[in-house]
């Protein structure tokens, strides 16, 4: 009897350590094929055509870094691409800030005429594709001559319907009304009490809504390919991507431009992989 | 919507100009800008969402029963009626590119849920701190960029070097592993991505990778709202692991569940940048890679068809309301109803 309780005790034992190898080994497989890509191009970087296309495995480094930025230089204007990225992300994402904050505290404190409809047909513009309106939006952004521009690829998002969504959210659960009509009391305007009262209260909400628009514009592709035509207008992920066309395409230097290309993103989200997560996914979530 | 709570009811003074008596010029444009105050903080959003958004949706109509080069100018527009959905209704490639879409869409995006639940499931088991880490990783590829993520596929895919066939190669030849995958040497090199009959796998392979860590984070979020109490009870009830994720976190998902699908039927159907770029630009095997949104950038950008490719976006959208629509018909009520 005593023996058939140890022998089960042992056997159970046995079980749940095998169950948690199965587990890790799943787990960890996962990480390991979601973060391959990224190694691997790290490592094709430092490669050249002749290493890169012998058919043997090839699992070290090599030595080519060097050249290979040489030859990215040569390939494309590549800083000229990721300053252009840069730029229009951070002016998309704060032209987004001051106007889906504006829209969205309008939405949240006043009462006016239109303000139903128009939150409603905020909502329903969620729904859009984006490809139904990429005629129309090439067309209008021709006509007003600002084709070839930045500021054409991050203005009609500087009105994220989701922003502004968010921030009324906002609005509504964390300024309390008797501070905005004590602000009133006091003599201050509408703006100045948004600006000086609302926004401060707003920084989280502000924070999201930054992560999101960030990381969209700095990965959008068809409203640039769509847009921006000159090489030095273009996009870094343009710029990449054009790079396909070319006969004995330099794969090692690509490779370590998509390195250098994805690598600003990987670095804030190391550090602020938290709100991040949370800030990207808000829209499911809550 | 409906915790929208009535901020200016009680704050009248919030939006005053009813009651200033008005007497001098100043007074009135002062009085004039403070009754349109709340309209100044929306005026942002509806200039901006009337040049992008409201106009262009009548523009397409418009534009969808014309001929149009936009390089010739706007006088080169010519109305044509229905041609432009007879033409499009009637190309077999639009019907072609329409079923590649679906395919991918289905293939990519049964596969992410199928494996974001069990692996959500896993997490919420797991302790904090390697919970917290392993999301983190699984999170990655959602934020990086889909072109740089399908430019570095694009290299693994390759026939003759690419890291997937050299790997393979490596599997069949071994002598360890060759009884089972010798198979593969009669395969190789394998042209995951010019073979029309791959490309449409391999393409959905990099939209799964992409967006799977996103479904578990939200699934996983799910699940950690869901009272620890109740797995306990099951627990000494006897429920094993495998029943306590069947009857107890799938029903509780549902609502979370409803609306990931519904975002990746969406996401899906729209696919433009991961096919683009691994069909190398639409140069190569399109017949079976290119979606609706591959194939209508063609038709307007390259071949300066607007009025075509106006008419095939109205199809797609189409095609996308009928599917979402009848998702929320068939699953909406069981999606929406356990919110409550």
């Amino acid at each position: 009897m005593m023996l058939r309780i140890m022998d089960d005790q042992r056997y159970q034992r046995g079980i749940s350590i095998a169950s948690r190898t199965v587990l890790w080994t799943f787990l960890l497989l996962g990480v390991f094929l979601t973060i391959f890509p990224f190694l691997w191009s790290g490592l094709l970087s430092t490669h050249d055509r002749s290493t890169m296309f012998s058919s043997n495995f090839v699992l070290h480094f090599s030595n080519q870094l060097l050249p290979n930025y040489d030859r990215l230089m040569e390939l494309m204007p590549f800083w000229q691409g990721m300053f252009n990225s840069f730029k229009v992300a951070l002016l998309g994402t704060l032209a987004s800030l001051l106007f889906c904050s504006m829209c969205g505290y309008g939405l949240a404190v006043f009462k006016f005429r239109g303000r139903t409809a128009l939150f409603t047909i905020m909502i329903c513009s969620m729904m859009l594709p984006p490809i139904l309106t990429l005629i129309p939006y090439y067309l209008i952004v021709s006509s007003l001559g600002l084709r070839d521009t930045h500021l054409a690829v991050w203005l009609p998002f500087a009105i994220n319907p989701f922003g502004i969504f968010l921030i009324r959210q906002y609005v509504v659960a964390s300024i309390p009304k008797d501070l905005l009509e004590a602000a009133k009391l006091d003599g201050a305007g509408a703006f100045r009490t948004y600006w000086s009262i609302a926004l401060p209260l707003l920084r989280p909400g502000l924070a999201t809504l930054a992560i999101v628009q960030f990381v969209f514009l700095w990965n959008n592709f068809l409203q640039p390919l769509v847009i921006l035509t000159s090489t030095d207008q273009m996009v870094i992920t343009q710029m990449l991507r054009r790079v396909q066309g070319i006969p004995n395409t330099p794969w090692g230097a690509v490779m370590l431009g998509t390195t250098i290309s994805v690598v600003p993103l990987i670095c804030i989200y190391m550090l602020s992989s938290k709100q991040m997560i949370s800030g990207l996914t808000s829209g499911a979530v809550k | 919507m409906s915790k929208q709570p009535d901020l200016a009811g009680p704050v009248p003074d919030l939006n005053p100009g009813h009651s200033a008596t008005v007497v001098s010029g100043r007074e009135r444009v002062r009085d004039w800008l403070n009754r349109g105050t709340p309209y100044w903080f929306v005026s942002p959003y509806i200039i901006i969402f009337g040049m992008f958004g409201i106009f262009p949706v009548f523009f397409m109509v418009f534009l969808s029963f014309h001929t149009w080069n936009p390089v010739a100018g706007l006088q080169s527009m010519e109305f044509i009626g229905l041609d432009n959905y007879v033409l499009s209704l009637t190309d077999p490639t639009l019907w072609q590119s329409l079923w590649n879409t679906v395919v991918m869409a289905l293939l990519s995006g049964v596969a992410q849920h199928l494996v974001a639940l069990p692996m959500a499931f896993l997490l919420v088991s797991l302790g904090q701190r390697a919970r917290h880490w392993l999301t983190t990783a699984y999170f990655l590829p959602y934020v990086t960029s889909t072109i740089a993520v399908s430019m570095i596929f694009y290299i693994m895919y390759s026939p003759q070097s690419g890291v997937i066939n050299q790997a393979l190669q490596l599997l069949a030849n071994g002598t360890l592993t060759s009884w089972a995958f010798g198979w593969i040497n009669g395969l190789m090199p394998i042209a995951w991505l010019q073979e029309n009959n791959l490309i449409r796998y391999s393409i959905s392979f990099v939209v799964f990778w992409k967006y799977v860590g996103f479904n578990i984070v939200i699934y996983a979020a799910g699940l950690s709202t869901i009272n620890p109490d109740l797995y306990e009870a099951a627990k000494i009830d006897g429920a094993s692991s495998f029943q306590r994720f069947r009857f107890l976190a799938l029903p509780l998902l549902r609502p979370f569940i409803f609306f990931a699908v519904t975002l990746t039927i969406i996401g899906n159907m729209n696919l433009f940048d991961e096919p683009y770029v691994l069909t190398r630009g639409l140069q190569q095997a399109t017949a079976n890679g290119m979606t609706m949104s591959n194939y209508l950038y063609r038709i307007g950008w390259e071949w300066l068809d607007m009025g075509s490719a106006a008419a095939i976006s109205w199809i797609l959208f189409v095609v996308i309301a009928a599917m979402t629509g009848l998702y929320f018909w068939l699953f909406g009520r069981q999606g929406l109803g356990g919110d409550q």
